[in-house]
């Protein structure tokens, strides 16, 4: 394929990286920013060979895309906050069952049915912990229109390598928004493996910290999938202690223990900083505008950006601003990220929040005057 | 004398790994799993190249006994779960087995969409009219007046219908009899198998653990009568007055209407607008290109 300029809103950024990504299943239901792209893939996939499916509500969106990824296809759904919040249950079930799957939420005002119009991050936390139970996603925030192309890709990726839902958490602006993107001419994809067909084939038996290659269905493997507690076998064990915190244990561990090596960090200025402004998705645009500024006026800031927020990358945060005394962080919530930072870089430097919401995005002139307060 | 192993006939299609079930004695669930292997092998359908799908529920439990691919999913979205596995996979005969709390309470919205579509699923719905798995609570087809754990004075709720809502919502393929006609249910689920299209096997079966102790039938046997002694035929319900039917089993096929099939539509779309089969695509996720 030939490298392509485009100019495209990052709704349809999106739906492109996705069928870029091998992705040939939509299930979906209309919500507003995210509906475009629905319509897009409604176009788009009957010319890939692939599936739209409009379904009655996004419980029954997440439900269809986990059936269609077991039948053996790469499946995404889009939503926004309201939907994300009927997901939930859904989403669980394809962290206990090693389901990947990629959900697109474009951020809206909330909670609620709030702001359909306006941009807001404050679905950062739900992204981790919105279903019941001890598990853990991946998430990523693109900030710009080609970033929801690339990162939709990666997810896709991530979803395979990980068995896990992968949520791309973008938002209103970043999905309406026009910006030119190139579509490279290569695109790395990472295939399913079929596991081998061998007597007594145990589908769950994946060492700590792992996971194993996933089965189809129609393929003789005769699986059993589940959401109650299994064991390797894929079998309910409900009653066993240690099956339970073995199972649950390790859908944590594989995610967290390569929260460092998958870490998707952009970085500037770091060197001699001792003041750092961390961001993820819109506001990073802002951001990056205000610490250029800053430092045309001779002071020491230094720039992090996040491309994956969950796992949250730890070890590397604190590496990265070992020589900071303090950090800002603007997000578009009365402060979420901004626990976790708080949490990891905290004993070592003062982290500030620059809090904004409503719908309007950081000018970078807030931001650089947060930086100049000290 | 050593003793004589005589297995089931359909023991061979059985994760006999996982006996005994945890079903309770007089439950229906085996007769209904006895009457799907039985249609399974009366219909042209091939048992390898079957996928079954099911919700939350006592019946939702069965396809984890049988060996073939089974997605055990959440509460009343077996019908979402299985319009997915289809679409993606036309190839593949898919089964789903719910219960009537799964498929009309919770995932009351599925049936009604996954019927409207005509997608080619057969749907076993085993209602027992409480739910059992919880201990004996009110279902959407609970009779009025009946006795159940949350309705300690008699339900006061007006019962669903699951076949005449199934056929109503655009099902092609509807018919309902109870677990004390194994032949009439067996034969029902092979034309529901061969039916291309959205079908549904609406099963009336026994829970004399919390409906039989609740409403004074307490024991399998006198389930099984109060089945016999209520069923009626479509027929004979024609010309009978609404209270004639109260309490009434009304059994037969509902529908046996085919249309066009719904992943028949999608697929017309990619013929149409692609150059490439969707069956070239199924499996895609493990293509490297």
């Amino acid at each position: 394929m030939e490298e392509k300029e485009l100019f495209v809103q990052g709704n349809e950024a999106c739906a492109l990286g996705a069928i870029s990504a091998g992705c040939r299943f939509f299930a979906g239901y209309p919500i507003t920013p995210s509906t475009e792209i629905a319509e897009i893939m409604s176009k788009k996939l009957p010319t890939v060979g692939g599936h739209f499916v409009q379904m009655e509500d996004e419980i029954s969106a997440v439900g269809a895309i986990i059936g269609a990824s077991w039948a053996g296809q790469k499946v995404v759904t889009a939503t926004s906050g309201p939907g994300v919040s009927l997901m939930q249950e859904n989403i669980g079930y394809a962290a206990i069952t090693e389901t990947p799957i990629v959900v697109i939420n474009m951020q809206r005002g909330s909670p609620s049915t709030g702001q359909p119009t306006r941009s807001a991050q404050a679905d950062m936390m739900q992204a981790r912990w919105g279903s019941h139970g001890d598990y853990e996603i991946i998430a990523l925030a693109p900030s710009s229109v080609q970033e929801c192309f690339d990162y939709t890709i990666k997810a896709f990726n991530l979803a395979e390598q990980y068995r896990v839902p992968v949520l791309v958490m973008a938002d209103e602006i970043v999905g309406h928004m026009r910006e030119k993107i190139t579509i490279p001419s290569e695109i790395e994809v990472v295939p399913r493996t079929m596991p081998e067909k061998v007597d007594n084939y145990l589908p769950f038996d994946a060492d700590d910290n792992s996971t194993t290659p996933m089965p189809a269905f129609a393929e003789g493997f005769n699986v059993h999938i589940t959401g109650l507690t299994h064991d390797e076998r894929g079998y309910p064990s409900t009653d066993d202690p240690d099956v339970h915190t073995k199972l649950v244990t390790r859908l944590c561990n594989k995610i967290l223990s390569k929260r460092n090596e998958m870490a998707l960090i952009e970085t500037e200025f770091l060197d001699d900083a001792d003041t750092i402004v961390i961001s993820y998705g819109i506001p990073s645009r802002s951001a990056l505008t205000a610490v250029k500024q800053a430092r045309e006026k001779g002071l020491k800031v230094g720039y992090i950006k996040l491309g994956i927020v969950w796992p949250f990358p730890e070890e590397k945060l604190l590496e990265l601003t070992a020589n900071a005394s303090r950090i800002i962080i603007p997000e578009l919530n009365l402060g979420q990220i901004y626990l976790e930072v708080d949490r990891v870089l905290g004993k070592h430097a003062k982290v500030e929040l620059i809090s904004k919401i409503g719908g309007a995005l950081h000018t970078p002139d807030e931001i650089l005057s947060k930086i100049l307060e000290e | 004398m050593q003793k004589q192993e005589h297995p089931h006939k359909f023991m061979k299609y059985l994760r006999s790994e996982r006996l005994p079930h945890i079903f309770c004695p007089g439950c229906g669930n085996g007769i209904v799993m006895n009457t799907i292997f039985n249609a399974i092998e009366m219909s042209d359908k091939d048992f390898d190249n079957i996928s079954m799908v099911s919700g939350i529920g006592c019946s939702s439990r069965i396809p984890g006994y049988v060996k073939c691919d089974s997605l055990h999913t959440t509460h009343g979205r077996a019908l979402a779960f299985a319009t997915g596995l289809k679409i993606a996979n036309s190839q593949q005969d898919v089964i789903v087995v719910t219960g009537d709390g799964d498929a009309t309470s919770i995932g009351g919205n599925h049936l009604i969409h996954a019927a409207r579509r005509n997608i080619d699923l057969t749907v076993i719905c085993v209602n027992n009219d409480i739910y059992g798995m919880t201990g004996g609570q009110i279902s959407p087809t609970s009779p009025e007046g009946s006795y159940a754990t949350t309705a300690p004075y008699g339900s006061t709720d007006k019962p669903f219908n699951i076949s005449e809502v199934a056929k109503a919502a655009g099902a092609t393929y509807v018919a309902k009899y109870t677990t004390a006609q194994p032949v009439q249910v067996s034969m029902a689920i092979k034309d529901g198998l061969q039916n291309k299209g959205f079908s549904l096997i609406e099963v009336i079966s026994a829970c004399p653990t919390y409906y039989g102790r609740k409403n004074k039938i307490k024991t399998p046997t006198d389930m099984m009568n109060w089945f016999k002694q209520n069923t009626i035929t479509l027929q004979q319900a024609e010309n009978m007055s609404d209270e004639e039917l109260v309490g009434k089993i009304v059994t037969g096929v509902y529908i046996n209407k085919p249309r066009k099939e719904f992943v028949e539509s999608l697929d017309d779309l990619i013929d149409k607008y692609s150059d490439i089969k969707s069956e070239e695509n199924i499996k895609k996720a493990y293509m490297s290109d």
